[in-house]
């Protein structure tokens, strides 16, 4: 059996200030496998995948690859072996064409110069081995992500790698281009590649992985596979309880209109129309799902309401009061909750510790500032405290900058400051992006409970589980205009997968 | 995959180069123009404004590439000031104890080459702030160099202009580019071979990654701190060679503080110069114009107050570069140290 393994982790351990990121872990991947890596948010997965590929230096542990045992010293000698990493987050030089980065760290000269032509060439014949249809002259910035991740695919490939790592590759894709990755996985596997692949996503590891290995708290908890198992069981073996995949909720109770918009227009910076003429009305204690692909006008909408964004025409009332644009306290004053699309970018001040993040729409109100605004340190602290608590966010105590935490804890961060306001009006634009199903069974809950409390409340989503699970109402953007309200009890997965491709099921 | 992105649309060449040094060839052939038809009118006084411009343009361009060196690879460098004076100091000093010109210029470039790697030190190594990091180095080098100094040490010469045969003898460019002593040379070759690094070979590829975004380029496995180093320590050499140029070349001895703020005028001209070798060359040429236009009107007789005139430099630099250079886009990791977990 030890022929056939491709990579052989033994008892790694990791530890950074305060955390066991690994305790002890062992993991192997067997040629031509694909070996889905599951657990919670803050379990340590990339962790130990930045581990094998160089870029942390493990406090114990050794690895083998194809057999050997090997002495990994930085990702260089991760790639001299044969290791391609996907990361969570892009590594990709914006301003840099394809083929500049596709080459980094592993140029082909001729005499002192780039040879940028042969690379090109090259990057040409792999993209056509594999199917991975790239344009090695556009600038990164300006390609969609998905076509950004063929990139970073093709540039493990590019240096020849058989083993594959790819981080939480779905999270950012659209179900139409996850399925794409997914072809291409199966292809490579039978091309002799083995893939290590991390998701959150229980139903992708049943659809793809040959084997699953599931670990929690910096620790294995297990092995299993897809035959074996199903979601629920999944599920139950990584956060160590049974798990509510399927929302429960109560018909709603519509009261009030909260928010109203009215004939919204929104053009973008090349001043193209991206919100066209949009009409809809939310009322306290419903939900209103918007679903749509991504890209049809969602993020410019959401942003509109929260203040971050102007607009051309139209307005928007909140609670019978007309809402002045680009002004985000105002907003927040009047009861308007937000959790961001880009949480890095504008949900949280990335090198504040937790428990600033926590007040910072409130931080200059009372209790938090007394007198001639100095800050209320106890009270501050007494707040954060409360909510790591209540929301359960998994860092080793509220003095650590957000950066350091994972991403679904940071998710949760953002959460627990916004719901624990009072409001009238919540908006939540991808609330559960790249969370596990543990923490996405909380924050259901929680937006439920908000609701409940007579809450307007509006989700945006690309996921079609998530909105047809969560809403009340939905309804679909397409190129910029809602093409369709429904009532969620109407909708299923077919329906909404055609409103959203543009089509009228209800005309064929 | 379904083909969303378009396979390369072919612009023929020529449009390409258009769009993108169309200003700047107009520019060119303008001043080019404007300059024949003085020539004509006044041809001495032509002569000198060229021949100034390319003097006074020599330590800005240094500078800029000093600049330049170390911002592409993300570490901001304000201490170019400092790493010029101190090389035009040491220079000095070694000129006037040995009297060898060839080692005085190695001796500033070395001093530079130190300054950088104490920069390099503060700001790679220890993560310190880079602009206290800058700092330190101009105060360092403003304090050693005002304490050491006497006045009444004597230089031994200085360096001298070498013609490049008939070249030396044409109209209006001749004496200006071909007939200049070893730095200016040096200067013309250097803009070059740094454009060609940063911008056609492995190791231009990796600084500029690395400025724009330093854990792709780790994950990669380029070494990001290896790359700073080397290029904050280049940078500092070229900025030492600025200094030789001041005490070996142009003035052939040394003053307190005689880098007058060319450092920081060095850093302008690299940002208008949009972080490119060639473009701060242009940059700086045009200061050096608008600083020997300067000089001409004063020596004119025109009823204009001198402090108007002065102002000429900058307000013309400020007007050309506002009007016909577009956004500057800063390397994205300027000034943030890398931090490898
Ligand atoms: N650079 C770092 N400095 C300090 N702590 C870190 C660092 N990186 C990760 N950690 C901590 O290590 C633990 C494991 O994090 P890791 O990113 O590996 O989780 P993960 O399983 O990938 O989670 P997610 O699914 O949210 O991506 C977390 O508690 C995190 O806060
Ligand atoms: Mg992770």
């Amino acid at each position: 059996m030890a022929e056939n393994l491709a990579l052989e982790i033994r008892n790694v351990t990791k530890r950074f200030p305060g955390v066991i990121a690994n305790d002890n872990v062992s993991f192997n991947l067997r040629k031509g496998e694909i070996h889905a890596l599951l657990g919670e948010n803050g379990a340590g997965k990339s962790t130990l995948m930045n581990v094998v590929y160089g870029l942390y230096a493990p406090d114990e542990g050794e690895f083998l690859v194809n057999g050997k045992k090997v002495e990994i010293n930085g990702p260089h000698d991760a790639i001299n072996y044969g290791i391609g990493m996907v990361h969570q987050h892009f590594m990709l030089v914006p301003v840099f064409s394809v083929t500049e980065n596709m080459i980094l760290g592993s140029e082909v000269t001729k005499g002192t110069s780039l040879d940028l032509k042969r690379a090109r060439k090259e990057i040409l014949e792999i993209s056509e081995a594999y199917g991975l249809e790239v344009d090695p002259d556009a600038i990164v910035e300006d390609i969609p992500v998905g076509v950004q991740q063929r990139v970073e695919i093709l540039k493990a490939l590019y240096r020849k790698a058989n083993i594959l790592v790819l981080d939480e590759p779905t999270a950012v894709l659209t179900p139409q281009e996850a399925e794409d990755l997914f072809r291409v996985m199966r292809h490579l596997t039978e091309k002799g590649v083995s893939i290590i692949f991390i998701t959150h996503k229980l139903k992708e590891i049943l659809n793809v992985a040959d084997r699953v290995t599931v670990m929690r708290r910096g620790k294995v908890v297990g092995h299993t596979t897809p035959a074996e198992t199903d979601q629920q069981g999944l599920a139950t073996m990584m956060v160590g309880r049974d798990v509510l995949l399927e929302v429960e909720k109560a018909p709603a109770q519509p009261k009030d209109v909260v928010l109203s918009v009215e004939n919204l227009t929104i053009k973008d910076e090349r001043n193209v129309s991206v919100v066209k003429d949009i009409s809809f009305d939310v009322r306290a204690g419903e939900i209103l799902g918007i679903a749509g692909v991504q890209g049809n006008g969602q993020t410019e909408l959401a942003e509109a309401i929260t203040g971050l964004r102007g607009i051309d025409a139209g307005e928007i009332t909140l609670s019978g009061e007309r809402i002045p644009f680009e002004k985000p306290r105002w907003l927040v004053e009047h009861g308007m909750g937000h959790v961001p699309e880009d949480r890095h970018k504008h949900g949280l001040v990335l090198p504040y510790d937790l428990a600033d993040n926590m007040v910072l729409c409130t931080y200059y109100q009372k209790p938090f500032a007394g007198a001639f605004m100095v800050r209320n340190r106890d009270a501050i602290q007494k707040n954060a405290d409360g909510l790591m608590e209540r929301f359960d966010v998994r860092a080793p105590s509220t003095a650590v900058a957000a950066s350091t935490l994972s991403g679904g804890n940071q998710q949760k961060v953002i959460v627990g400051r916004e719901f624990s306001r009072p409001l009238k009006v919540l908006v939540a634009n991808q609330p559960t992006r790249g969370l596990d199903v543990g923490s996405i069974e909380y924050i259901h809950k929680e937006i439920v409970k908000m609701r409940d409390e007579g809450v307007g409340v509006i989700v945006v989503s690309a996921e079609l589980d998530e909105i047809l699970s969560l809403a009340d109402r939905i309804a679909v953007m397409f190129r910029g205009k809602i093409v369709t309200v429904i009532d969620a009890k109407d909708a299923t997965r077919e329906k909404l997968g055609l409103w959203m491709a543009g089509s009228n099921p209800d005309e064929e | 995959m379904k083909n969303t992105n378009q396979l390369p649309t072919e612009v023929s060449p020529l449009q390409r180069f258009l769009k993108r040094w169309g200003w700047t060839l107009a520019m060119v052939l303008g001043v080019i123009g404007i300059t024949i038809w003085q020539y004509q009118l006044n041809a001495q006084a032509t002569e000198a404004v060229v021949a100034s411009t390319i003097r006074q343009s020599t330590p800005l361009v240094l500078g800029a590439l000093c600049g330049l060196l170390g911002e592409r690879s993300a570490v901001i460098n304000i201490g170019i000031e400092g790493q010029m004076l101190l090389g035009a100091f040491v220079g000095f000093l070694v000129n006037v104890w040995t009297g060898n010109l060839f080692l005085a210029v190695l001796a500033a470039v070395l001093t530079g080459a130190v300054m950088g790697l104490l920069l390099a030190y503060m700001s790679v190594t220890l993560k310190m702030d880079q602009i206290i990091g800058g700092t330190v180095i101009n105060i360092l080098a403003l304090g050693l160099t005002g304490y050491f100094y006497q006045v009444g040490m004597v230089t031994q010469g200085k360096l001298q202009p070498i013609p490049l045969g008939p070249l030396a003898n044409i109209p209006i460019i001749g004496p200006a580019i071909f007939n200049n002593p070893p730095i200016t040379y040096a200067t013309f070759v250097l803009v070059i071979v740094v454009h060609y690094v940063l911008f056609y070979t492995k190791w231009g590829l990796r600084t500029r990654a690395v400025g724009e975004h330093p854990r792709a380029a780790d994950t990669l496995g380029v070494d990001v701190f290896k790359i700073r180093y080397v290029n904050v320590i280049m940078g500092g050499a070229i900025a030492g060679l600025a200094g030789a140029f001041l005490t070996l070349e142009a003035v052939g001895s040394f003053e307190r503080a005689m880098t007058n703020g060319r450092g920081f005028v060095a850093l302008a001209v690299m940002i208008f110069g949009k972080f490119t070798p060639l473009g701060a060359w242009g940059a700086a040429l045009l200061f050096g114009f608008a600083n020997a236009i300067q000089t001409q009107l004063q020596f004119a007789d025109i009823q204009i107050p001198h402090q108007f005139i002065g102002m000429l430099p900058y307000l013309l630099t400020i007007i050309v570069l506002s009007g016909f250079v577009g956004r500057t886009r800063v390397p994205a990791a300027d000034g943030v140290p890398y931090e490898k977990e």
